[in-house]
């Protein structure tokens, strides 16, 4: 295989998995864009909402019908988490929300648990982790047809999420709400329902990554660390934009499949850990609020 | 009426620059000290020492090192546990490359690495704030402990991975026992906490504060940014490398990068929210919550349900409360335990009158 084979390879592997990184990522952005809290429990309804798949499907119950019971729990449990974690910490400052969000990460994973055990398991969605044959056979490349699918995903979700929040009299009230609590509460947006759908729609894409990662690498207590991940998409895209989530996700994972392959060897391997968050840091000396968030005037 | 202010006439610099300027704050600060010196050593049980109070007070040194940072100077930091795994590198590094080199230099010297690395990390915080620098510092994390990891000359080759720390010797004499090692850890956690006190009540620590509050205003009134920061970051980092070098030596006493994890450096910053930011006492209460409620919740948990139930469900129900209980102390008590404490003392003033 030559070596333009090779890295074209290792840059299609990189780009496809940081598109599943900014799946990840793209809960966060949401609930920051609409209430300004940076939710670290992100991950861990990552790894619920697959686990509460996995679990439904193996009580016997048909897939669709399990995915449908799955996005009620995922809402109730949005709804439950504003009512009970963010309505009385309303116009706290964003450390305490942040703190809260931890703690929040922690009684999901001791519910998720509790409820399904710690066994991993597999989820089936139809489509193998393997080479897309068509692709192989002509260019010697191989993709992979989860990734692509993911990819293709990612893409319509992002693409809905972006249509919501500009165009949709909802997003404009979400918009609000980040912008300024009291300030959306006295010109008569409902907040706390706004919180309750933000958080189910944040708790919907947690369950679309939670698919997807889990096909990929199985439904397992690590995939709570695949948030760590995505904090350098997040940065580098701005925290408040679902697009940029997108390009930095691919900036993300080319760079560092891309580091890993060829730098790595040279320093013994394991540069994946760091090397993105690095880039984050490169990338905010630059853009401070990231490539396309939203630049934060502050005035004395 | 006792504990008051008032009739209280300070007629020199001296009284009125004191930490405790009542008299029944300076019983009770001796009191604690003679107690915490003299009587714990010898009534406290090896259990208490080893697996309570010297992490207790070492967990202390850090969160105070955190709430320089994050607490006094605003700067959100992930990064912590990073610097402990330095200063407890340099720490073994020290011991066993120099010879003769006394334990508490080379605390010390491991102590201004840490600063240094410090400030190296700490150059992003003059660009970025808020939530991107937190993010930005967990680069400072992953990176230390990947550097500490696989370049084998800090942990001198060894082929196990797990290096024994050496064995702690001041003027010749060895500190083996649990409380040995307990009176050498508090006597260092005080004098720091005591320097951090004064810090804070000092211009370097109105610096910090204004930068906290307001970077461009105090930018304008002529506090050079720069210093102040990265400042705070070598105070910080000094005080969390040297209470990583006591916590290799004194508490575990094996010198490993993993034990510097991303979950201590949340655990460390959940300390100071909890016990209070921005606030010296809310440091150790803090450290005391966050160690103890676990072992608080396990013990609970196995008198009430025993043998009953799976050891993985109790694990389960554990972390829930534990979480549960972080978001109930935000909800309750956004200022922390040290507000609460605040509150007594200030009830105490008025006593017994109610308001």
């Amino acid at each position: 295989m030559s070596s333009l084979q090779v890295f074209a390879e290792v840059l299609i592997a990189g780009l496809l998995t940081g598109i599943m990184y900014s799946l990840v990522a793209l809960g966060f952005v949401l609930i920051y864009k609409a209430s300004s809290v940076f939710n670290f429990a992100q991950g861990a309804m990552v790894f619920f909402a697959a686990l509460t798949l996995v679990g439904i499907i193996e009580l016997g119950v048909p897939f669709w019908l399990a995915l449908l019971l799955t996005i009620g729990v995922m809402v109730l449990l949005g709804m439950g988490i504003e009512k009970f974690v963010l309505r009385p910490l309303v116009n706290q400052h964003e450390i305490t929300l942040l703190m809260a969000t931890i703690g929040l990460t922690f009684v999901i994973e001791g519910l998720a648990q509790l409820v399904w055990g710690t066994d991993v398991r597999r989820i089936d969605l139809g489509i193998k982790d393997i080479p897309i044959e068509f692709i192989a056979d002509n260019t010697g490349i191989l993709v992979s047809q989860l990734d692509l699918f993911a990819a293709v995903v990612a893409g319509a979700l992002v693409a809905t999420l972006a249509v919501l929040f500009s165009h949709t009299k909802v997003g404009r009230a979400l918009r609000a709400v980040a912008d300024d609590h009291a300030a959306a509460l006295s010109v008569g947006i409902p907040l706390q329902r706004i919180w309750g759908i933000v958080w189910g729609v944040a708790g919907l894409v947690a369950l679309v990554a939670g698919m997807l990662w889990g096909a990929r690498s199985g439904v397992q207590f690590a995939l709570v660390f695949v948030a760590l991940k995505a904090l350098p998409v997040l940065i580098i895209g701005g925290f408040t934009s679902v697009p940029g989530v997108i390009v930095a996700g691919l900036i993300v994972g080319a760079s560092e499949k891309i580091a890993e392959f060829y730098v790595g060897p040279m320093v013994g391997g394991g540069i994946e850990t760091w090397f993105p968050y690095v880039l984050a840091i490169l990338f905010l000396l630059v853009r401070p609020e990231g490539l396309y968030g939203e630049k934060i005037i502050r005035r004395v | 009426m006792f504990y008051r202010e008032a009739g209280k006439f300070r007629t020199s610099y001296a009284q009125d620059a004191q930490i405790f300027p009542l008299g029944l704050d300076k019983v009770m600060v001796g009191a604690l000290l003679v107690f915490a010196f003299l009587i714990v050593p010898n009534i406290a049980s090896q259990y208490w020492l080893i697996a309570l109070l010297i992490p207790w007070l070492i967990f202390s040194l850090v969160a105070l090192g955190q709430n320089i940072l994050t607490g006094y100077a605003g700067q959100l930091s992930l990064g912590s546990a990073g610097f402990m795994a330095v200063g407890a590198f340099a720490c073994y590094n020290f011991l066993l490359r120099v010879d003769g080199m006394p334990f508490l230099a080379a605390v010390a010297l491991s102590g201004v690495c840490a600063a240094a690395v410090g400030i190296v990390f700490g150059l992003p915080s003059l660009r970025i704030r808020g939530l991107y620098l937190a993010v930005a510092t967990l680069a400072s994390q992953f990176f230390i402990v990947w550097v500490l990891d696989k370049f084998g000359w800090f942990k001198n080759y060894d082929p196990s991975g797990v290096i024994t720390a050496q064995p702690i010797v001041i003027l010749g004499y060895l500190f083996d026992s649990a409380a040995e090692k307990y009176v050498l850890v508090a006597a260092i956690v005080g004098v720091l906490a005591l320097a951090a006190k004064n810090m804070v009540r000092s211009n370097i620590g109105r610096s910090w504060m204004a930068v906290r509050d307001m970077d461009v205003a105090a930018e304008v009134i002529g506090f050079r940014p720069m210093p102040v920061k990265l400042l705070a970051f070598a105070i910080s980092s000094f005080y969390c490398g040297v209470a990583g070098a006591l916590f290799a030596f004194a508490y575990l006493g094996t010198v490993e990068p993993s034990a510097f994890n991303i979950d201590m450096s949340f655990r460390i910053l959940f300390m100071i929210i909890i016990g209070g930011v921005a606030s010296i006492l809310g440091s150790f209460l803090g450290a005391a919550f966050i160690l103890l409620l676990p072992i608080f919740l396990s013990v609970l948990f196995h008198t009430v349900f025993g043998n009953a139930v799976d050891a993985s469900m109790l694990s389960a129900t554990e972390l829930i409360v534990f979480g549960a209980l972080i978001i109930f102390f935000l909800i309750v008590e956004p200022h922390g335990l040290a507000r609460l404490w605040q509150v007594t003392k200030e009830k105490l003033r008025l006593w017994p009158f109610p308001h």
